[in-house]
């Protein structure tokens, strides 16, 4: 369960945004997580509100857009969303591929006042 | 009830739902085309008219592990200047991970100068057990945390690398799934799975071995007394993972384990 700490990592990372920006309200963050990423949606919303208590996010809304891993074929050049665990060309089944999308774990945006 | 957006009417295409902030109650609406059923899986991508007063929306695109990945770049930089190869081996726990390193430290003795990091949780039991097999061995206790991260690499290089040091070892905390989001400033992951576990773990946890170039499947001696299919575990590792290396060693018997060997002596010739 290592999405409680990598909660407590981005309400580090937003609070000093906060800070250096004098930001007085949070009303939403908006987060993107790849299906590689290594990150579970679940426990990951289930900690945003324990790390961010006390903090000017408290009561704000946590939005989590999952991303589908895509691989870009090395030999039809076409590319194809993952089916996983299948890590192969959709168009041409080749399995010489290398990803696109679908490790990224980013702080999107927010919603401040 | 649906569990993304707690929407009570699996039906509407459109819900409201108020807001409360700061005691100044208000209301947004946002419109999803939902086709409920008792299973649907829906992203949340659609438009929201917020009708927040005064608010606006900040692109941030920060990548949440920017912290660990600027250690994790230091650590290879450094690492890269002194041309040593660095290797994080990730397994669950008891795949052998410590033994493997015993055998593979052994053979290595007096041709190929090595350093190893290694995490648990609790205990420097492993590091005591590689002591006997290589002088530099340091022990990272990572207590409520499951996995190595990139600053407790950085503050163990000073202690583990020495001059002449070749190949640096960084044995993980013994979990599939955490280490594996976590870059130490290594070239590149190692993935163990054991022939006690199941053949279908390279596609249960894709992210890990997706990532690892090397897989090493271990213990391949008892697989006379398991039900246990190679060709599938072999078969699963390529789907995941087409240009994967694979190793197949038993480093109780020895068997498999010159290839192993002679490959990490390549690395650094």
């Amino acid at each position: 369960m290592h999405e409680l700490s990598l909660a407590e990592s981005m309400v580090r990372e937003l609070n000093e945004y906060i800070e250096r920006e004098k930001v007085n309200k949070i009303f939403t963050v908006t987060v993107q997580m790849g299906y590689f990423s290594g990150v579970e949606k679940e426990p990951f919303e289930f900690a945003y509100p324990i790390v961010t208590e006390g903090t000017k996010m408290e009561g704000s809304k946590l939005i989590v857009e999952q991303l589908p891993g895509i691989v870009l074929c090395s030999e039809c050049s076409k590319t194809t969303e993952l089916d996983i665990p299948l890590v192969k060309c959709g168009s041409c089944g080749s399995r010489n591929v290398t990803f696109t999308q679908g490790r990224e774990f980013l702080i999107k945006s927010m919603e401040i006042e | 009830m649906c569990l993304d957006c707690g929407c009570q009417e699996g039906n509407e295409k459109k819900f409201f739902h108020t807001h409360d902030h700061d005691n100044n109650e208000h209301t947004h609406s946002h419109t999803h085309p939902h086709p409920h059923g008792s299973e649907h899986s829906h992203d949340h991508t659609h438009e929201h008219t917020h009708d927040h007063e005064g608010s606006r929306v900040v692109t941030l695109e920060q990548n949440i592990l920017a912290k660990n990945d600027e250690f994790a770049a230091k650590n290879k930089n450094f690492l890269k200047d002194k041309g040593i190869i660095t290797v994080n081996i990730i397994s669950s726990p008891g795949s052998g991970k410590t033994t493997l390193l015993e055998k593979t430290l052994e053979r290595l003795k007096g041709k190929v100068n090595c350093s190893v990091i290694v995490g648990d949780q609790s205990t420097d039991n492993d590091a005591k057990r590689l002591e006997d097999k290589c002088d530099n061995v340091h022990q990272i206790e990572t207590h409520s945390s499951c996995h190595i991260n990139a600053e407790q690499v950085s503050e163990a290089l000073s202690l583990v690398i020495k001059d002449n040091t070749q190949i640096l070892f960084i044995e993980n905390v013994g979990n599939l799934i955490c280490p594996a989001a976590f870059e130490l400033g290594e070239d590149f992951k190692i993935a163990l799975l054991s022939t006690t576990e199941g053949e279908d773990k390279p596609i249960k946890y894709p992210v890990l071995f997706s990532d690892a170039r090397i897989a090493v499947l271990t213990k391949t001696d008892l697989i006379p007394h398991l039900d246990w299919d190679l060709k599938k575990c072999r078969q699963y590792m390529r789907e995941i993972n087409p240009g994967m290396f694979i190793f197949e060693l038993s480093a109780k018997t020895g068997e498999g384990m010159d290839a192993w060997v002679d490959y990490l002596e390549t690395l650094i010739a």
